[in-house]
């Protein structure tokens, strides 16, 4: 942003006024790269979660495929999986992973209403990115009751 | 149109529509499995494993992780193209997105097979 809004302005700046011109140039310019000026709108946050849940639960596969091995394979390893997700350290890991999963599960339901074109509006993305975060914390406060 | 080496469908469109219909047959996965633990009462392993043994559900979970590969590979290749700007970086990262979801389709064609 800053470079381009340098080069626009050297560009139209009139030749014959070069001295005027390099003087503004050096001049201090508000340079638009200040991120606390930044608005993170409500939709903003929800996709970004989203995004954030997708690359998570990419990892936690590995686990869900692990505990989905042990759960099947024998009595006994079922016992074990289901020991080893007995601590307070392991439910916290399997709530976060069910988080992911509810979080990203509620805000790609609500992806795939806006492709098929419902709630395309600005307010539509506003009301959408509100409904979208209290159904998954409601979703995910039953999960933690659920886990515990 | 710019088709890339190492998206899926060598095209935007393709890989669009991969991950909306892989998004879907996701969910109506894990609402299943979510809604089965939700509304059994305590889950044994004679419970869980007749689950599984179900020819319905072997297909179920193979149609899931087939689904689950698709949509992995093309949501961590888009996360990919956004943020990694070095190509061999890029690529390195792609490949081993890549490679994790055909271990994981493996290992779980594999823990469904011996049932
Ligand atoms: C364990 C399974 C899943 C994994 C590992 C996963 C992973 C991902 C990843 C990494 C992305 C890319 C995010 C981005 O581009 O910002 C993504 C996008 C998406 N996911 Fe999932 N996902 C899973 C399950 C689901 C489910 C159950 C749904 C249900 C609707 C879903 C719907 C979507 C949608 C619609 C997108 C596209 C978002 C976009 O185009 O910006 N995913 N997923």
């Amino acid at each position: 942003m800053a470079i381009l809004f340098f080069e626009h302005f050297q560009l139209t700046c009139p030749s014959r006024a070069s001295v005027e011109c390099e003087r503004a140039v050096n001049k201090k310019r508000p340079v638009n790269l200040d991120l606390t000026q930044f608005r993170f709108p409500l939709p903003a946050i929800t996709s970004i979660i989203h995004r954030v849940s997708g690359v998570i639960l990419f990892v936690a596969v590995a686990f869900l495929m692990w505990a989905l091995q042990g759960s099947l394979e024998s009595p006994e390893s079922f016992a074990q999986v289901k020991e080893s997700m007995s601590g307070f350290f392991a439910k916290l890991i399997t709530w976060g992973i069910v988080s992911a999963l509810l979080y990203h599960l509620v805000a790609g339901c609500k992806h795939l209403l806006m492709d098929i074109g419902i709630g395309e509006t600005l307010e539509g993305g506003v009301l959408g990115a509100k409904v979208t975060l209290a159904v998954s914390v409601v979703l995910i406060l039953f999960a933690g009751v659920a886990v515990w | 149109m710019v088709a890339s080496v190492t998206s899926l469908g060598r095209s935007g469109v393709y890989d669009w529509l991969v991950q909306r219909v892989s998004a879907i047959v996701l969910a109506v996965y894990f609402v299943f499995l979510l809604g089965f633990f939700a509304f059994s009462s305590e889950i044994t392993y004679e419970i869980w494993k007749g689950l599984f043994s179900q020819g319905w559900m072997k297909i179920f979970s193979l149609m899931a992780l087939a689904a689950l590969g698709a949509h992995a590979w093309v949501g961590m290749w888009t996360v990919s193209t956004d943020y990694l700007k070095n190509g061999v970086t890029r690529f390195i990262f792609q490949a081993v997105c890549g490679g994790t979801m055909f271990v994981y389709f493996v290992w779980g064609v594999q823990i469904l097979w011996g049932l």
